[in-house]
């Protein structure tokens, strides 16, 4: 049996073009921000929603990243941008049960009695509540008279 | 009116940073009081812009153009605020755009009209065209004698002796513009997604208001 020797092939170390990888992590970072840019204006007025890193300044001031530098840049906004979704689904799920809950008030506010349902948990921004009460007062409870009572207006700063 | 002209990048930044430019407008005015028709611009501005602009702010193009310039270069915008979200976030804090001298006022009214920040620089302590480039090992932000030491690496704006700011950061002690200033030196930087005709207007709109007869 004949058996062909070949030579030994050298293997030239792998190039890394890292100014194209630099320039597609500064495009992820830019389509990231634009992202979270829109869920930061579609969460308004929720608050309690952390957009930042929670960081103290920026370390190091302005220079040009390395590779591994804007890696990490993408790293954070694609971890933050993912828990910032999940808080506003969850918020929205929230909002939701609220906004059912508030319908079947209007519907039968005698089933829902005292019940108070605020602008905020409807994601509303923080002024204003719906509140399930008797007409009248008194009367209106001992008749079953209950209506949704809607107050608008923040409350005075104290 | 001079037209703004545009400043130097170094090769090195130019390479990362292709749309990256500096123009610089020659003003001959003298810092002052702000007059009147300037404050009731401010005021006017102040009706204009309120919380739902400031928030709708981060979508617009030339401000988000900003922050992701400010992500590349490893800054972070939710902790050093662009100067578009800082001015805002001024006037949401003290309910209108405070007014304060004529300089500041005309760089306030240019930056919230436009997006674009705007720098000055006393054109009497700057030797030739301004440029971007990286601070060398062992340099300072001026040539005063109390110049503090750029960090080597640091993204700053230079002229052809020593760097003057740093990128959308702190002036050089002694270069900024001062009661004695004749003439001054009005820089912007255009980033990527910024269109040049944006950095043209605002340094328009700011020098109108410096030269404005008072």
């Amino acid at each position: 049996m004949a058996v062909v020797e070949h030579p030994p092939v050298a293997l030239s170390p792998v190039e890394v073009d890292e100014r194209a990888a630099r320039c597609s992590l500064r495009d992820q970072i830019a389509k990231l921000e634009r992202e979270l840019a829109a869920a930061f204006v579609g969460a308004f007025p929720r608050h309690g929603i952390d957009f930042g890193f929670g960081t103290s300044r920026a370390p190091g001031g302005p220079r040009m990243l390395s590779l591994g530098e804007l890696e990490r840049v993408r790293d954070d906004l694609a971890e933050r941008l993912v828990v910032v979704r999940r808080q506003l689904h969850e918020r929205a799920e929230a909002e939701e049960a609220r906004r059912e809950l508030l319908e079947r008030m209007l519907l039968e506010p005698g089933r829902y009695k005292w019940v108070r349902v605020t602008a905020r948990e409807l994601g509303r921004g923080d002024c204003g509540a719906y509140h399930v009460r008797p007409r009248l007062g008194i009367v209106g409870m001992l008749m079953g008279w209950w209506h949704v009572k809607i107050s608008s207006g923040c409350p005075l700063s104290t | 009116m001079s037209e703004p002209e545009a400043g130097w990048v170094d090769a090195e930044v130019a390479d990362e940073f292709p749309e990256l430019r500096l123009f610089e407008l020659a003003v001959d005015a003298r810092p002052g009081r702000t007059p009147r028709s300037v404050q009731e611009r401010l005021r006017y501005l102040s009706s204009r812009f309120r919380g739902p602009q400031a928030v709708a702010q981060r979508q617009q193009p030339v401000p988000w153009a900003y922050r992701v310039f400010y992500r590349h270069v490893g800054l972070d915008p939710d902790a050093d605020r662009t100067p578009a979200e800082a001015a805002m976030l001024d006037r949401l804090m003290h309910g209108g755009f405070k007014s304060d001298n004529l300089l500041d006022d005309a760089l306030l009214v240019a930056l919230v009209e436009t997006g674009v920040p705007i720098w000055a620089l006393d054109a009497a302590k700057v030797d030739g065209t301004l440029g971007v480039r990286v601070a060398a090992e062992g340099e300072h932000l001026g040539r005063a004698e109390d110049a503090p030491p750029v960090p080597a690496g640091r993204l700053v704006v230079a002229d052809a002796r020593s760097p003057l700011a740093v990128l959308f950061g702190e002036l050089a002690p002694g270069h900024g513009v001062t009661r004695d200033t004749a003439s001054m030196r009005l820089f912007s930087v255009q980033v990527a997604g910024v269109p040049a005709i944006h950095v043209e207007e605002a340094l328009f709109q700011c020098s109108e208001i410096l030269v404005e007869p008072r």
